[in-house]
């Protein structure tokens, strides 16, 4: 993490390097040789994922930030490909600041579209580690399904995630979360609820 | 004897239903308008079969045999770049049974083959086989069997337009006076082009006018866009971000709209945006990777960095194409009707190209800014519109209470201006521009456009 700069304050760590890096760690990252099986680790991993899916699930935004590092990026996809986000716009691209903005505007009262704020039940599920070339740092697959209530109607999001989680002291940190939408290049009722 | 091709005829289905004279008043609007269905039918031959209808951008079909599917009202169409170059907009429909011949989104292809018995066609629309030949009598030469296609499809400056009235205006002149916003929205950037960036693709249950009607309004801005506006400047001591220029008199800001004609209507806030280049990226709000590439062009471009920074910002302009085009900040946002009460509004990102050069490979670092820029309103702006959008389709439900009021600003004597080439001016939040298409609206509706397709090639 950058020192100089506080991350919720200004973004400098966005960058064509940092582009390049996060397109380079989420291509081809579920190879059979990275598996890992170990069942320590992956319920450590799942663990991590159900107490994310939870906060979220109840609103919890500030506690659901604390489980993102300083510089990690939120990221949805507009294609199933997901391509160069310098090139293409997302359904979702948020640094750290812009994942704060947004927390900051589902928590106020004039954010119409969460007004009354959806209700969610998360499924988080077919969870799958992956080993990456540092010790603290494993990439994770997981399948996503929420069922939402907005509007009088319930509704599904479907797609899976790739993680890439560090491990900071004894707690997992979420450096990049990857939702691929299985509708992701379609068009959305109300995209507003955090994935 | 030859049997008609043409046995239905829209006006004697519908033409008598209403009184469009009732249903569109000086001041108000009819509810049914946005509720009902038969109307909704009426609007997808009156509307979006007779005027120009835009179809798609020139970028998503760069080499000859690209294409893109779509809508063209509520009928499935290809649009194609054919073997020869040539733009044509092709029903996506066999002329055999009716199926789709063509089920993605985009891609290159000469011909395109019927799944279900085999038909194949070229890109250009002509049959060009049936499987088992010998088990017909007819001649398959003949131009009845080639896909049918849009009569009308011209492109003005890679936005590509169609129109299925035999009596269509060339596209210039339907567009007319709206040229010339399109023309400076565009020369902006390097080359005066744009290529689409992927898009932010979204949908309401709400009819297509509301997002029309919403296009120009600058009535809504500070309260159904409060929580972008309290977003974008939470860390702000002056409170300057984006279009926070709307609050206290906007009337009295130099901000405006203008009603441009054939239902066409544009919002000009660059008045209220100091003039001295990079002024628009000064009230642009926190944006991923802000202040990395800020740095990063200052540095290359010196004190011309102004002009690079405002290519990644938006531009306070909404420029609106009759029915389905909207071109806003730095979108290309398309309306895309489903049903009375259902709606897909896409809004394509666009990114600059350098054809000449001129930017030293920076363009990387503009466009890499530009991207987040544009996905700040579809997130932030346009969900809180949207769900305004499907909460008055609820409330248009209570059937007693019949109006829609669009009357802010009529009647006040000094406040709207006539212009001499049959625009109409006034302050930002008026609703002119409504009572103004409605009165083209009225028109077409009441009009009996004649709709054809061609077939021979």
């Amino acid at each position: 993490m950058n020192q100089k700069h506080d991350p919720s304050k200004t973004s400098h760590y966005v960058s064509n390097e940092f582009y390049q890096k996060l397109i380079a760690d989420f291509s081809d990252w579920q190879r059979k040789e990275l598996e890992i099986g170990d069942t320590e680790l992956r319920d450590s991993c799942r663990r991590f994922l159900e107490r994310e899916a939870r906060y979220l699930q109840d609103l919890r935004f500030d506690d659901w930030l604390q489980l993102y590092a300083g510089e990690c990026i939120y990221w949805v996809p507009a294609t199933a490909y997901a391509g160069d986000p310098r090139r293409e716009v997302a359904v979702a691209f948020d640094d750290r600041r812009r994942l704060e903005d947004r927390v900051y505007r589902l928590q106020m009262s004039y954010a119409w579209s969460q007004r009354p704020a959806s209700r969610t039940v998360r499924m988080v599920g077919n969870i799958e580690v992956f080993a990456t070339i540092s010790d603290d740092i494993v990439m994770v697959r997981s399948n996503l399904l929420i069922h939402e209530f907005w509007a009088d109607e319930t509704r599904l999001w479907g797609g899976w995630c790739g993680y890439r989680l560090r491990r900071d002291d004894d707690a997992w940190k979420i450096l990049v979360k990857q939702v691929n939408l299985i509708d992701c290049d379609q068009n959305l009722r109300n995209p507003s609820i955090l994935l | 004897m030859k049997k008609p091709e043409h046995i239905t005829q829209f006006r004697s289905v519908y033409g008598a239903l209403y009184d469009y004279n009732e249903l569109v008043q000086d001041d108000r609007v009819h509810r049914l308008l946005y509720t009902d269905p038969a109307i909704f039918q009426e609007e997808m031959t009156k509307i979006f079969g007779g005027v120009w209808v835009y179809l798609a951008h020139e970028s998503q079909i760069p080499d000859n045999n690209d294409y893109v599917t779509t809508r063209l009202g509520l009928r499935p169409i290809i649009v194609t770049r054919d073997s020869n170059g040539k733009f044509r907009a092709l029903f996506n429909r066999c002329t055999h049974r009716g199926t789709t011949v063509c089920r993605l989104g985009k891609g290159s292809a000469k011909t395109f083959q019927c799944p279900y018995h085999g038909w194949t066609f070229l890109n250009t629309g002509k049959l060009s086989g049936v499987p088992w030949p010998d088990g017909y009598a007819c001649d398959f030469s003949d131009s009845k069997f080639n896909l049918a296609q849009v009569p009308h499809v011209e492109s003005y400056r890679g936005f590509i337009f169609g129109s299925l009235n035999k009596n269509a205006l060339p596209l210039v002149d339907y567009l007319g006076p709206i040229t010339k916003p399109i023309d400076e929205w565009l020369d902006r950037h390097p080359g005066g082009k744009l290529i689409l960036s992927e898009a932010n693709r979204m949908k309401y249950k709400g009819n297509w006018k509301l997002a029309y009607d919403n296009s120009a309004d600058g009535y809504h801005v500070i309260f159904s866009h409060r929580s972008l506006l309290a977003m974008e400047n939470r860390m702000e001591v002056d409170k300057k971000k984006g279009m926070s220029f709307y609050k206290n008199s906007p009337d009295q800001a130099p901000m405006y709209v203008k009603y441009m004609g054939h239902g066409h209507h544009f919002k000009d806030k660059r008045p209220n945006v100091d003039n001295y280049p990079g002024a628009l990226w000064d009230i642009e709000a926190h944006h991923p990777g802000k202040e990395h590439y800020e740095e990063k062009l200052r540095a290359k471009f010196g004190d011309k960095a102004g002009y690079a920074l405002d290519l990644a910002a938006s531009e306070p302009v909404n420029i609106n194409v009759f029915p389905n085009l909207l071109i806003l900040g730095n979108h290309i946002q398309v309306l895309q009707p489903l049903s009375v009460d259902e709606t897909n509004s896409t809004w394509y990102g666009t990114a600059v190209v350098d054809e000449a050069g001129d930017f030293d490979g920076a363009l990387e670092d503009i466009n890499a800014l530009r991207m987040r820029t544009q996905e700040a309103f579809p997130n932030f702006g346009e969900v809180d519109d949207m769900t305004n959008f499907e909460q008055i389709q609820v409330g248009l439900g209570a059937v007693e209470d019949e109006w829609i009021y669009m009357h802010r600003g009529m009647d006040i004597p000094g406040r709207i201006q006539f212009n001499s080439d049959g625009t109409i001016t006034a302050p930002a939040t008026d609703e002119v521009f409504m009572r103004e298409y409605m009165k083209e609206y009225k028109r077409l509706m009441t009009s009996d456009p004649q709709l054809v397709v061609v077939r021979d090639i």
